[in-house]
């Protein structure tokens, strides 16, 4: 690294703290306005500094909903999420890790052809496949459901990419040394190539974790009941554009909820998931 | 214990490619087996084969008395050493000796055993509990060992593994793994393409070019007798000085050898065969030579000459009139050297050369 002299550090410092205001502003305006009273932010009286609502707000915001738009709270809202980010990371990395391990290590027909029939599936997001997919959801009756929820965003190309890339980097030699050890390809999977993957599983975990808590279009579409709704489609419908007045502290508190699960994930993960990306050594 | 028997082994690639042309040998019980030759030559093929890495596509390999063509590298008792070492990186080194033991369902007290024990007899008990990449290369390498040794197979493989070391290392570690087979007494296959590592652990050695073999023999026999001029050029550091000669057109020296050959041949000298000499030739081949370069490594000096063309009697020629091209490499003890532009004359005695067909592929004088 470069040390840098005197007036230049100083700049270059004052241009990182201004960077950091401008993204730490607006989660400071959330975070104040989930501890005020709704009329003062609706009258735009609201103060920059923290009101003395916190646990009030708070406390409704979880347990009880709010009041004039009969929503859930938002308990049952993050306990949704959290089933579907959880599913749709550790789905994603068991089916994406298997079909890698199929695609780098065995000789079957039409390998190279299934790889890239999997690889084309990038260029077609939730988004574009959006109509046949809720149809075929429908069609199994998976509405309304966690199986509706996750299972369509579960096969993933990138994940499969990834893995691969990676198992193409570990030595033939550590294969062949297992076959002469007598690890059949389960035991190899399970006992070298897995601890082995491990700060990739992390970093992919980390990512698909934020992927599946950030998800919108899917979960609108194929959830209804309000029981089913992740946070993510609660705050948007907490915001109420009709003549009712929108309770901005509790859809502010909702989504500093939203906000902590991922944070906490990265925090916790960091280490791992830096290694995970970087890593090279075998 | 047991001994392997190649016959008529090959290796067809898919696409067509021949690697390994019909090999037959067979290495006894207890037996040290160099397989040496250049890059390419399918040496590490043909190990893998007896591994059982790679498909045999043709003829048998036999260990201890039973086809293994069709066995599972596992099941046919064996053990192998890479070039890499291709250790298990988050295993303990522990771990790394025991797992082949595990998988094979062993009792924990034996495994135990058997992992302290070749710790011992490698001097790698202090690094047990270490991970792979908290060891330095020839660790690893002893590490390597031990996982091929606690198996107690009846034939080692080895695949160049002192490849990734340094210079000083791998002396050492070679004398160590000669020591090491003499006292277990296990059949070993062991894959280099250094043949000053084949000359001293080999008790046969094979020397193999272009998937097939050239020569198999002791390795002293190897050096003295080469069966055809890529043996006599590969096998031996300088390598055999060849001159293409006509026996037609021979040279007084020449006649000294009583050599009775149609047409052209290939002369071999190698260069420690060679002395300097000032004046009278003793019967044998005599050579005029320019110093061309000299090098100097304390021992011994090597003299890189050209064949004078005006000399006192150049005393051979590849076609009459012509002198053929390339360099004398002469091995002289010591520090006593000419000076470069000097001219000088060396001698080699007749039972010093050795004679081959034109294409290289025959010896003519046994």
């Amino acid at each position: 690294m470069v040390e840098r002299q005197g007036i230049r550090r100083y700049v270059a410092h004052l241009i990182l703290w201004i960077g950091i205001a401008i993204v730490a502003f607006p989660v400071y305006l959330a975070i104040v306005a989930s501890t005020q009273e709704a009329h003062l932010i609706a009258n735009g009286q609201m103060s920059l500094l923290p009101g003395g609502h916190f646990l009030e707000n708070y406390y409704n915001t979880i347990f009880v909903g709010t009041t004039r738009s009969t929503r859930e709270p938002v308990g049952t809202m993050l306990f949704n999420s959290l089933v579907m980010a959880l599913s749709i990371a550790f789905g994603k990395i068991v089916i994406s890790i298997l079909s890698a391990y199929a695609i780098v290590y065995f000789r079957f027909p039409f390998r190279m052809w299934i790889f890239w029939l999997i690889f084309m599936t990038l260029m077609l997001p939730v988004e574009v496949r959006i109509y046949p997919t809720y149809k075929i959801a429908a069609d199994l009756s998976l509405l309304d459901s966690y199986a509706g929820l996750t299972l369509p965003l579960i096969a993933s190309a990138t994940a499969t990419l990834l893995f691969r890339q990676f198992f193409m980097t570990v030595p033939d030699e550590l294969l062949e040394a297992s076959r002469i050890d007598g690890a059949g390809p389960f035991r190899f999977f399970k006992d070298t190539l897995l601890p082995l993957s491990r700060t990739n599983m992390a970093a992919l975990f980390v990512i698909l974790f934020i992927y599946g808590w950030n998800q919108y279009l899917w979960p609108l579409l194929i959830t209804t009941r309000d029981d089913m709704q992740t946070i993510v489609i609660g705050i948007r419908k907490m915001i109420t554009t009709s003549d009712a007045l929108t309770e901005w502290p509790i859809v502010m508190a909702t989504a500093v909820l939203a906000m902590l699960p991922p944070v906490a994930v990265v925090i916790l993960m960091q280490k791992l998931f830096v290694r995970g990306l970087v890593e090279t050594e075998k | 214990m047991a001994n392997v028997v190649l016959h008529d082994v090959r290796k067809t690639y898919p696409g067509g490619v021949d690697a390994i042309k019909g090999i037959n040998f067979e290495v006894g019980d207890g037996q040290f087996c160099v397989l040496v030759g250049p890059s390419g030559c399918g040496k590490s093929t043909l190990l893998r084969m007896v591994a059982g890495l790679e498909i045999i596509t043709g003829g048998t390999i036999d260990i201890g008395g039973r086809v293994v063509n069709e066995i599972e590298p596992a099941d046919r008792d064996i053990a192998m050493v890479f070039q890499n070492y291709a250790l298990y990186p988050h295993m303990s080194v522990y771990n790394n000796m025991a797992y082949g033991l595990r998988n094979r369902g062993m009792p924990k007290p034996e495994i135990d055993t058997r992992v302290r024990e070749a710790a011992q007899i490698l001097e790698i008990t202090p690094l047990l509990e270490r991970k792979p990449r908290q060891l330095s290369g020839g660790q690893r390498q002893r590490v390597a060992m031990g996982r091929a040794i606690v198996r107690q197979p009846k034939v080692f493989l080895f695949d160049e593994p002192l490849s990734n070391l340094d210079a000083k290392l791998r002396i050492a570690m070679r004398v160590e793994i000669r020591k090491l087979q003499r006292r277990l007494k296990t059949t070993s296959i062991y894959v280099t393409h250094d043949q000053l590592e084949a000359m001293t652990l080999a008790d046969i050695l094979v020397v193999m070019n272009g998937g097939v073999v050239e020569q198999i023999g002791r390795p002293l026999d190897i050096y003295r007798k080469p069966a055809t001029t890529f043996v006599a050029s590969f096998i031996g550091a300088p390598p055999m000085n060849l001159l293409p000669v006509t026996t037609n057109d021979l040279g007084e020296p020449l006649e000294n050898l009583q050599i009775k050959v149609p047409g052209d041949a290939i002369l071999g000298v190698r260069p420690e065969d060679f002395a300097l000499t000032n004046g009278s030739s003793p019967a044998g081949l005599a050579l005029e030579l320019v110093v061309d370069a000299i090098e100097r490594v304390g021992a011994e000096t090597f003299v890189y000459g050209t064949r004078t063309r005006d000399g006192a009697g150049p005393t051979v020629s590849a076609k009459p009139g012509e002198l053929p091209p390339g360099e004398i490499i002469v091995r002289l003890p010591g520090e006593a050297a000419p000076a470069i532009g000097e001219r000088i004359r060396v001698t080699a005695g007749r039972d010093k050369l050795h004679l081959f067909s034109p294409d290289g592929r025959s010896r003519l004088v046994q």
